[in-house]
């Protein structure tokens, strides 16, 4: 499952970007200064640093090295990959990976299917939880309470529990492998957590804003559309690309629900490069999985700064 | 969690409400809530797949067919092994990394934005990445091994010793930024003032860490484990790519059992009681962590 967030609820504050340097900039100058505050020798303090530069290296190449190595794989020839002795980085850089990814898998098809679900799943998720989103928001009572929980429940529960009985209505509904049979539990899926991201930015929004509209005699729907609806737009995209996001990397539903190669959704046709395990298939494997990630580093990197306020939100305070 | 409402937000409330609550409300009730009673009931049914509509009650034998077996207490053992084996490092890690992150470092940008990207990637594709890492000829973790002189032809990923600490290795790969950057916010909330007047006061690192860093970071990092754990619990993709269960169940983690036992050999009834076996322990888990988090909610 690919929501790997922590269940999380946007508030104010939320949008903040994870910014450490409150503390003054402590490089190689001003560090006489604070080491006698903190009653230490300037050797343990160059000491200090020096493992937390050695472990902030160990870091970066525990999680640098795999992303390097499959960029490497991707880009070197047959001949490489055969090698007993791989290198680092390929001698001879090809970019025949691709083209035979997409020779060996229906590759463009299958991303167009992943693009349909997700774009179809975060547009109808996002339509249907703002005004839900916008009544929780402002109303605190049993329902909200249940609500809130619910988002938390859900997002813990084993899908299988669930796909079992989805699938057998699916099934009676003639939705299995077709789109829309995906694209409904999408929906559903990413509907408690579109709720709680929501419920979050509209609690940012002053309440003030909305008696004043009424005061001006704007309905209920009115005030939604023309006030508070403008405001939300950023949380309303943020919200929108995360469900995409999550669409795009879904792997069990997908797999489970569709069945036949020009239905499959492009992490299931990705698997198919495992079939056969010969080295020759590790090239354009490696290049299909880099392409894969492409939209979802993108989308992310747009959201990124969002998604980290809200967790640390949410994470802090229920 | 009741702060204070704007009185007249809440008498505006009325029953238009409700049109706006049905939207969103509706297909949860229908196709989330209704599943998962019906996937309860399904537990105490033979239903198998192809013949769901003459499916019969037969009451708890399903459970005591699992009580039985030694397959699935297996996979449960490893389930367990996987969930707390994942979430213990990537939290220890995790809070290492958040500290050392929350210092004015050089290079710290990169080691931030690297942090996003195992998190954005689809988990068929970290699992399809580490694959070819772990390869036993063309991988670079044994290239790497035997340039330093130790060994370098193991088959990692079909080792019966080796399988489930090289898949373990990967789940805490793939989480660990999250948990690190949750915990670096977390951090960023903890006021620097406390910190300042606890160095001036000639608190080392480790008392200050003790006294003013963790009691202000404990309810986040609670809901970061506790969160952690039932996740991993639930995992799929990433096993199910890596090894499929393999090498002879040594990786089949409970969520692999029964997806298999339900969609492999059509088992609905018998699979669908694993999962609430699965739900009633992650019920536990969820109960540890709501009443922490109740607790937390008091203490501020």
């Amino acid at each position: 499952m690919t929501s790997r967030i922590h269940g999380t609820r946007r508030t104010g504050r939320a949008g903040r970007t994870p910014r450490t340097p409150r503390t003054p900039r402590a490089g190689r100058a001003g560090r006489g200064a604070r080491t006698r505050r903190a009653g230490r020798t300037p050797r343990t303090r160059r000491a200090g640093r020096a493992a937390q530069y050695a472990a902030l290296a160990a870091y970066l190449v525990f999680l640098g090295f795999p992303l390097l190595w499959l960029l490497s794989t991707a880009f070197k020839p047959p001949r490489e990959l055969g090698s007993l002795h791989p290198t680092w980085l390929p001698e001879d850089p090809t970019l025949d990976n691709f083209r035979q990814a997409f020779e060996e898998q229906p590759l463009l098809h299958a991303a167009l299917n992943s693009l349909t679900a997700a774009l179809c799943a975060a547009v109808i998720a996002v339509v249907l939880a703002t005004p839900t989103a916008f009544v929780l928001a402002r109303r605190r009572g049993r329902l909200a309470t249940a609500a809130t929980g619910w988002v938390v429940v859900s997002q813990a529960f084993p899908f299988v529990l669930v796909i079992i009985p989805l699938f057998l209505v699916l099934k009676n509904l003639r939705l299995i492998n077709s789109m829309p049979g995906l694209i409904l539990v999408y929906v559903v899926w990413s509907l408690p957590f579109a709720l709680w991201m929501l419920v979050g930015y509209v609690r940012a929004v002053p309440p003030e804003l909305e008696e004043a509209a009424a005061m001006d005699g704007a309905g209920r729907l009115r005030t939604l559309v023309s006030v508070v609806a403008p405001l939300l737009a950023p949380g309303i995209v943020a919200t929108a690309l995360f469900a995409f996001i999550t669409a795009w990397n879904e792997f069990f539903f997908a797999l489970v629900l569709l069945k036949t190669p020009e239905k499959q959704t492009l992490p299931v046709v990705l698997t198919h490069f495992l079939g056969a395990e010969g080295a020759a298939d590790l090239g354009p494997l490696a290049a299909a999985a880099f392409l894969a990630t492409l939209p979802s580093l993108v989308v992310f990197a747009v959201i990124q700064k969002r998604i980290t306020g809200g967790l640390a939100a949410g994470a802090v305070k229920s | 969690m009741t702060s204070a409402v704007a009185a007249p937000a809440r008498r505006r409330a009325d029953h238009g409400a409700w049109f706006l609550v049905l939207p969103a409300l509706v297909p949860i009730l229908l196709l989330s809530v209704g599943p998962l009673l019906y996937g309860i009931a399904l537990a105490f049914t033979d239903a198998q797949s192809g013949r769901t509509a003459a499916a019969q009650w037969t009451g708890v034998l399903n459970f005591q067919d699992l009580l039985h077996d030694r397959l699935f207490w297996e996979s449960f053992r490893i389930g367990l092994l996987w969930a707390v084996g994942v979430t213990v490092p990537q939290f220890l890690l995790g809070l290492g990394l958040a500290l050392l992150l929350n210092q004015n470092l050089r290079f710290r940008w990169l080691a931030r934005s690297l942090a996003i990207i195992p998190w954005a990637m689809p988990e068929v594709v970290v699992a399809i990445m580490w694959r070819l890492v772990y390869h036993p000829d063309a991988g670079v973790l044994n290239e790497t091994l035997s340039g330093l002189g130790l060994g370098g032809d193991t088959d990692w990923l079909s080792g019966l010793a080796t399988a489930l600490p090289a898949v373990i290795l990967v789940g805490v790969w793939a989480g660990m930024p999250q948990t690190t950057v949750t915990l670096l916010a977390g951090l960023q909330n903890t006021p620097h003032e406390l910190h300042e007047a606890a160095a001036l006061d000639g608190a080392g690192a480790w008392r200050r860490f003790r006294a003013v860093t963790w009691p202000a970071l404990r309810p986040v990092a609670l809901s970061v484990s506790a969160l952690n754990l039932i996740w991993n619990f639930n995992a799929f993709a990433l096993v199910y790519v890596l090894t499929g269960g393999g090498p002879g169940g040594r990786t089949r983690l409970p969520m692999l059992f029964a997806y298999e036992e339900a969609f492999r050999y059509g088992q609905f009834g018998y699979a669908a009681a694993m999962g609430c076996v699965m739900v009633a322990v992650i019920s536990v888990l969820l109960a540890g962590y709501l009443a922490g988090r109740l607790k937390g909610d008091d203490a501020r």
